[in-house]
């Protein structure tokens, strides 16, 4: 598993893919920092915050979409899945890698957080509320995106799956307003994204929404285990 | 070494691997052949745990590669057909990401750097993979096979794509790993198999077609009452002694060879007779001396083309199961082995 890692965050950095990953992050994040922030004279945060969630949804497909197809594609795994490490171990070496990437991108948010202190005193605790927030919600795009590539040997068609998942993540919300039972709308608050991530960014650290996050993180990366295995049973 | 017993791998209804049983002891070579789509890159699949079979079991060293994958696999080393290759990685960097996947436990920099000397990519170990020739990626990919010493190597065509000299040294290198290592060789090439292997297991559609030595099966196939003889004297009249031999089927001139006078045939007697004698001791009474005299023994080449173009005859080889395989119908020839 340690060398898989290894190999993939070496892999993110010979390749442009991480240096442009972090790059628009950081760009992003920049612009709400300054306008939401900075401009406003406000030491809250949470304005980028809650846009970084659009941000992450949109750029983290790029980080996952040639996590698996592409071994697929280059038959590379059938190295790994013959080499004595369990399928687990592998993908969990390629998740980690991602999301390693994943926090170089939002570990910007605390250059944020240093910036304020160096004028007025930060609410610390909101800021970490908001960060292991944006990290639990990354952490499980990112599982999604590793099972979306699972599913493919196109890169193309790995991101463009991963965009989609990612909208309609945004629309199921939009649906609330549409949908008149009371139960379908209790469904739909369950599983939105939004709403969760929500309460992390007005600083709230709700146990439910820890779970709720690690829960789809688990569920992926065992949907994709099985990827493999159903592959290897076909 | 390794115990294969009762292989089956289905696609929907195509069988790509049928009931397929054999094992290798220790220290073998063995050459595993068959047509293109014959199933054998899916047998090598399925006992290196990269597919799993519909029913059968695999035993390597022991260990089950469905119940004990981890244990079984580190006994493993393995080439597919497609070198398992990170394009964007250079040799030093690849071997040394395979080394840590395998976890082997020996010192690295000093294994590696014999292996690179084995298989001879020295000279290339700080170039990208991707800018290697094939010949140099297919031994980048044995050199990664060979990390960790496995006892187990399995090498799905090694040699294909590379040029007469290559194969040659691919071959040379082979047959010194054998030495200390139970190899497990596919090839559609037949020389090879011939060259390097101590027992060949023919395949065909799925199925065993063949399991012996190289020359048990020329010999078995071969058929001693089927002569090329060659006779310095008339055409018509040696054709006619020849006719009068004993238990004779037929005689086919084949015309002439050397210079004038000098003519071919081809004879063939009924079964379990031996002609050559009477038919010395018949032309050296006339003067007219056979020049040279050949049983038309089989080459590897004519078993492979009589054992794969005809699954009914090649049965009777198969000792012991020969029952089991006329049994079974033909099957639809749609076997899609190598491609996946």
């Amino acid at each position: 598993m340690f060398a898989i890692f290894r190999r993939e965050t070496r892999n993110y950095f010979s390749s442009p893919i991480a240096y442009i990953y972090i790059a628009v992050f950081y760009a992003f994040a920049s612009f709400y920092f300054f306008a939401t922030t900075l401009m406003s004279n406000s030491t809250s945060l949470s304005n980028v915050f809650s846009s970084l969630f659009t941000i992450s949804l949109f750029l983290i497909p790029i980080l996952t979409m040639r996590l698996l197809s592409e071994d697929r594609r280059y038959k590379t795994d059938q190295a790994l899945i013959t080499a004595p490490v369990s399928i687990l171990g592998i993908v969990m070496g390629k998740y980690l890698a991602a999301v390693l990437i994943y926090l170089i991108g939002i570990l910007i948010t605390l250059v944020m957080a240093v910036i304020v202190a160096l004028f007025a005193t930060p609410d610390w605790a909101v800021i970490f509320g908001h960060f292991i927030g944006l990290f639990l919600l990354g952490a499980a795009l990112i599982a999604i995106g590793t099972f979306i590539s699972s599913l493919t040997e196109n890169q193309v068609i790995a991101a463009v799956g991963g965009f989609a998942a990612g909208f309609a993540l945004m629309l199921v919300d939009a649906l609330t307003s549409v949908v008149s039972s009371p139960l379908g709308q209790s469904i739909i608050e369950g599983v939105s994204f939004y709403q969760r991530y929500q309460s992390f960014t007005v600083g709230v650290l709700d146990f439910a929404d820890v779970i709720f996050y690690l829960s789809v993180c688990v569920l992926f990366v065992f949907f994709t285990v099985r990827v493999f295995e159903k592959r290897r049973w076909s | 070494m390794l115990e294969v017993q009762h292989l089956t791998k289905t696609y929907g209804e195509k069988r790509a691997v049928d009931d397929i049983s054999f094992s290798v002891s220790r220290g073998e070579i063995l050459g595993f052949l068959g047509p293109n789509g014959a199933g054998k890159s899916t047998t090598m699949n399925i006992i290196t745990g990269y597919l799993s079979s519909t029913s059968g079991t695999v035993l390597v060293d022991g260990f089950d590669i469905l119940a004990d994958p981890i244990k079984a696999k580190s006994k493993i080393g393995y080439l597919p057909e497609h070198p398992p290759l990170y394009l964007d990685m250079t040799v030093a960097e690849y071997l040394d990401f395979m080394f840590d996947l395998k976890r082997v436990r020996v010192p690295k920099k000093a294994h590696i750097s014999e292996i690179c000397e084995l298989v001879r990519i020295s000279d290339v170990y700080g170039r990208l993979i991707k800018n290697l020739s094939k010949g140099y990626r297919q031994r980048v990919g044995v050199a990664q096979a060979l990390l960790g010493n496995p006892d187990l190597l399995i090498l799905d065509e090694p040699t294909v794509g590379l040029d007469p000299k290559q194969i040659i040294e691919i071959r040379t290198l082979i047959k010194e790993l054998g030495e200390r290592h139970t190899v497990i060789l596919s090839s559609h090439i037949l020389p090879e198999v011939q060259a390097v292997c101590e027992r060949v297991i023919v395949i065909n559609r799925g199925r065993l077609v063949a399991d012996d030595t190289p020359d048990n099966l020329s010999h078995a196939m071969s058929t001693d009452h089927k002569l090329t003889v060659r006779i310095d004297g008339p055409e018509e009249k040696v054709l006619a002694l020849l006719r009068g031999l004993p238990s004779m089927l037929e005689v086919h001139p084949l015309g002439q060879r050397e210079r004038d006078g000098v003519y071919e045939y081809t004879i063939e007697t009924e079964n379990n007779t031996d002609v050559r004698r009477e038919m010395f001791r018949r032309l050296a009474d006339r003067s007219w001396p056979i020049l040279s005299l050949r049983s038309s023994e089989m080459s590897l080449e004519d078993i492979f083309l009589s054992l794969t173009s005809d699954n009914a005859s090649a049965a009777p080889l198969l000792s012991g199961s020969s029952d089991t395989a006329d049994a079974v119908p033909e099957e639809p020839d749609a076997s899609t082995g190598g491609d996946n």
